[in-house]
């Protein structure tokens, strides 16, 4: 799949991101899976909520780190991309 | 602090919370397969931890780290208080996931579970063929009610995984079970082959595939995986008779997994109660945290300090945590030898002698 801007990114089916207070740190889980994301992968993923496409999720983060929206999409798309392949989310 | 203790930095490690409970709720179950992954001797309904026991074991695993609960058997079901364990579970955001024959998922058990939070259901079949699936889980029209019970899971809304466990009697239709996942709508499929334990040991002869039958179903699931990707996840379990290496058992003894059994017993797997010389403590009388941190049954094969060579200087030594102790102990009478799927194994030809062991006219089911 190539970079597109409309796609609205969505948790799979299943799959729960949630915070966990004993470790202090983000999950992914799901059926027989549990992720442990970084911190760049939080970022992302606490902006998929169903409604934002792949370009409104590189605006807010473009926003959040001042850095330009077209240096960080190609990052932004590989991650989703990769969360995709793993189950974790749908494109 | 003497010397003998700095001459073992191995000893205490940072000790990370487990990751998920094995909720065995009961050994009770309508199927007699085979392969049953329970243990040989199997704990009757009095011995069953009561509703309070597990709801007190639901609150310590939350509060240890836990982030996983599978309600497991026997068949969970089984337990009229599965929902209400279910809906703990739920309350304290721990993903719940029930494994189960699905017999018993009517209507309202269907209601009842979803009401309580569930978050997924694996569902297992023990063939595609129905005449099969009834012969192998010795229950006649069992087939023609898991079908029912996968509609009712998804029709609930639910994530399916339907699970179909493999052997030498099934192996040729792998490509088949994968159809049916599909059909089915599971959005994830699980191809497991019988891991041989307890009633798998016993059967080991009639269920253990050729070298052959696995790689022609190893080649279809990857087949498989190539054409659903995005869509089905498929995980696959192997049989280690035809490994050189062994398998990460449980990733590692007590590094992720509690399992508790129905007498409230806990194990760092299901099987650990084959090994001798155990004294496995019960939820009843031990803190889960304590059972976790403390405990000997816990300790004893956790990390690398236990292991003899070659694992201690193997380079995989922290991939595969030396493999699964319930399987040495079977097959060489010793827990902290090498496990035998290891090529590295002074006793690495049991695997190969047992693989062309001759398959004998009919199976020992499973009985209480």
């Amino acid at each position: 799949m190539s970079y597109d801007p409309d796609t609205v990114p969505r948790l799979a089916t299943g799959m729960k991101f949630r915070h966990d207070a004993v470790r202090d740190a983000w999950v992914v889980l799901g059926p027989e899976r549990l992720f442990l994301p970084d911190e760049h992968a939080v970022a992302v993923l606490r902006l998929v909520d169903g409604q934002r496409s792949v370009g409104a999720i590189v605006e807010a983060l473009a926003a959040q780190y001042a850095a330009p929206a077209e240096v960080i999409a190609s990052d932004v798309w590989e991650m989703l991309s990769d969360l995709s392949g793993r189950g974790a989310i749908r494109l | 602090m003497d010397g003998l203790t700095q001459l073992a930095p191995e000893a205490t490690p940072t000790l990370a919370p487990p990751m998920g409970l094995m909720a065995e709720l009961t050994h009770r179950c309508p199927l007699a397969c085979p392969y049953c992954s329970n243990p040989v001797d199997l704990e009757g309904a009095s011995r069953e931890l009561p509703t309070a026991g597990w709801l007190s074991v639901l609150d310590q695993a939350a509060a240890l780290g836990v982030l996983q609960v599978h309600f497991s058997g026997g068949e969970p079901m089984a337990r009229r208080d599965l929902p209400a364990l279910v809906a703990r579970a739920a309350a304290h955001g721990m993903y719940t996931n029930l494994i189960t024959s699905g017999i018993l998922l009517d209507d309202s058990a269907m209601e009842a579970l979803a009401r309580a939070g569930l978050d997924h259901a694996q569902l297992s079949f023990q063939d595609v063929d129905p005449g099969e699936n009834d012969r192998i889980g010795h229950l006649r029209k069992s087939f023609e009610k898991k079908l029912a019970a996968a509609t009712r899971i998804t029709a609930s809304g639910l994530p399916l995984t339907a699970n179909f466990v493999v052997h030498r009697a099934n192996a040729e239709r792998v490509p088949a079970m994968i159809e049916m996942g599909e059909r089915l709508g599971a959005q994830r499929i699980e191809i497991a082959h019988v891991q041989y334990y307890g009633w798998g040991l016993i059967n080991r002869a009639a269920l253990l595939p050729t070298r052959a039958q696995l790689d022609a179903a190893t080649e279809a699931v990857e087949a498989a995986r190539a054409r659903l990707s995005g869509r089905v996840v498929i995980d696959y379990v192997v049989p280690d008779y035809h490994a050189v290496r062994p398998k990460a058992c449980m990733g590692g003894w007590a590094q992720r997994f509690i399992n508790v059994s129905p007498s409230g017993r806990a194990l760092p797997c299901h099987a650990a109660e084959t090994l001798p010389g155990f004294d496995f403590p019960s939820v009843l009388e031990k803190p889960l945290a304590w059972i976790w941190a403390e405990s000997d049954a816990f300790i004893r094969f956790r990390g690398t300090h236990w292991m003899p060579e070659p694992c201690r200087s193997c380079d995989r030594r922290e991939i595969d945590w030396g493999g699964c102790r319930c399987q040495a102990f079977a097959l060489t009478g010793d827990a902290a030898a090498v496990d035998p799927a290891c090529a590295l194994s002074p006793d690495h030809g049991v695997m190969a002698a047992a693989a062309a062991e001759a398959p004998p006219a009919d199976f020992v089911f499973r009985k209480f």
